[in-house]
């Protein structure tokens, strides 16, 4: 991925920052110049919380090249409390107690290794809460 | 705006086509739709193609087909909306003959899909989903469709056994497709065991990566009686889009985009749902064509898995879904798809479906989509 394209995503990447809609209250992730709800084009930015709920999952068994080390590996849309929903890895987790609902934390972690090179992408994944 | 009738269509075997190039597979079936007409000479064109420029390393589509076709210096336009790129091409077309600013119009659909690994074609198909925020996460196209089936079972009690069902419907009318690139039949418990793809998806669940192209003539319906074939009339045609992403959809259980193109062409056609005798649906999964049934308004929600195994969506039942076979057994190359649904519904109409027939059928719909739901485009077609 070129430089550029990394860089101006990190405040996304790294902290998980996203925008509140004035008018409506929804959130975007990534922040967005038009709410898509309403309209509004005036947002509070804010960091996501770290905890959320499961709304739906999957687990890739055929990835495509810069995923084929991981596979199989879970994922998910992830609702987070307090709003904003994301795809994510679910990691750390076993195949059979993957379900909707299921509560999750982020975690910072290595996503994928790219090129010859092997410059490695970071970024969130969920796990499993585990009381 | 005039109204506006197909008189012609023209489509190849699909499958894996090593010995011809994109533009090979398109001028033949460009050449097809233009004999079926009886025209030699088109007034305007446009290309579906998702993307040239990864699978065959060209751009500019619109310059080359029409060169290639032998039509020099007429408008000819390249439409890209992923995997509805051939649906909005037709549409293109209807718009340009309705407006009244060309006759003959040709729209057309074209894929090579084959002549890059399977890897590399998985990640060409993942540019139409949001790859940034979706792609990060390493989700395929399988896995969004995948996450689609984990919601619609959790919500309405879909079950693998239904998503098997329409894998086996659709290759048993494929099976009398002579331009299918998988005309096999394959049964319930064949699907369920064939290999994990994303869970609960399997190779079976999914549509494949093919070569091939289609093409259709479109024309003002009242200069019909001009052509050597009965015109088919294009009485109703929608397009709408929807969040790009997946995640930002707040009801993963439907299709949004379907629906609203859906409203607009049945609008148009003065026609409701009821009103069809049969549909051609874009099922490049077993579960995008259950929760399609149910977006057009064919079925409940919830019960698009039901009416799949229950038979009513066979080719003898009362909804008679893809009996060209569909993605699943006719091939996807994404951008000749939604031109195939027009090439199927057209000859049906004519009464020229063979082993197929939908009997008495006088009405029919084609619903082709993009990315994960992203867009879609629903068109009617009558008998005139
Ligand atoms: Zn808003």
């Amino acid at each position: 991925m070129p430089p550029a394209r990394s860089w101006r995503a990190y405040p996304q990447v790294y902290r998980l920052e996203a925008a509140r809609c004035k008018k409506c209250g929804k959130v975007s992730f990534p922040p967005r110049l038009v709410c898509n709800k309403c309209g509004e084009r005036e947002f509070d930015r804010f960091n996501m919380k770290r905890t959320g709920k499961v709304v739906t999952h999957t687990i890739i068994r055929t990835p495509s090249d810069e995923f084929s080390g991981e596979a199989p590996f879970a994922v998910g849309v992830v609702e987070m409390d307090g709003g904003g929903r994301l795809t994510t890895q679910i990691a750390d987790v076993s195949f059979d107690e993957l379900k909707i609902g299921l509560p999750v934390q982020m975690e910072f972690r290595r996503l994928y290794t790219e090129g010859d090179a092997g410059v490695i992408h970071y970024g969130h994944k969920a796990v499993p809460i585990r009381q | 705006m005039r109204d506006v009738a197909v008189i012609g269509v023209g489509m190849q075997k699909w499958g894996e086509l090593w010995a011809k190039s994109a533009r090979d597979i398109f001028v033949e079936s460009a050449l097809l739709a233009m004999d079926d007409a009886g025209v030699d000479k088109i007034d305007s064109m446009y290309v579906g193609c998702m993307a040239p420029g990864v699978f065959d390393a060209q751009e500019h589509l619109g310059s080359l087909m029409a060169d290639y076709l032998g039509q020099r210096n007429i408008p000819s336009t390249r439409v890209e909306s992923a995997c509805a790129s051939g649906g909005l091409a037709f549409r293109m077309a209807y718009m340009d003959v309705a407006s009244g600013m060309h006759d003959i119009v040709l729209a057309g659909g074209v894929e090579k899909m084959t002549d890059i690994s399977g890897s590399d074609a998985t990640h060409a198909l993942a540019t139409a989903a949001d790859m940034k925020w979706e792609g990060v996460s390493g989700v395929t196209f399988p896995g969004l469709y995948a996450m689609m089936a984990v919601a619609h079972m959790e919500k309405y009690g879909t079950t693998r056994e239904q998503l098997a069902h329409v894998a086996v419907k659709n290759h048993d009318n494929g099976s009398m497709n002579s331009r299918a690139q998988f005309p096999m039949k394959i049964t319930v418990d064949g699907v369920i065991n064939s290999v994990k793809v994303a869970d609960p998806l399997n190779i079976l669940d999914c549509s494949p990566i093919t070569d091939g192209a289609a093409a259709a003539i479109l024309v003002p319906a009242d200069m019909v009686k001009k052509f050597k074939k009965p015109g088919v009339k294009v009485t109703g045609s929608g397009h709408a889009t929807d969040t790009i992403a997946l995640h930002d959809r707040e009801d993963l259980t439907t299709l949004a985009a379907v629906n609203a193109a859906a409203e607009q062409a049945y609008k148009m056609a003065g026609k409701g749902p009821s009103d069809m005798d049969f549909v051609e649906v874009h099922d490049c999964f077993t579960i995008a064509e259950i929760i399609v049934s149910e977006s057009l308004g064919l079925f409940e929600r919830g019960k698009g898995g039901p009416a799949a195994e229950s038979g009513e969506t066979s080719l003898t039942g009362r909804m008679p879904i893809n009996p060209s076979g569909g993605l699943k057994s006719k091939g996807h190359p994404v951008g000749a798809t939604g031109i195939a649904q027009v090439v199927e519904i057209t000859e049906q109409l004519r009464g020229e479906g063979g082993p197929r027939q939908v009997k008495n059928a006088r009405v029919a719909l084609a619903q082709n989509m993009g990315g994960s739901g992203g867009s879609s485009v629903v068109h009617i077609l009558e008998v005139m």
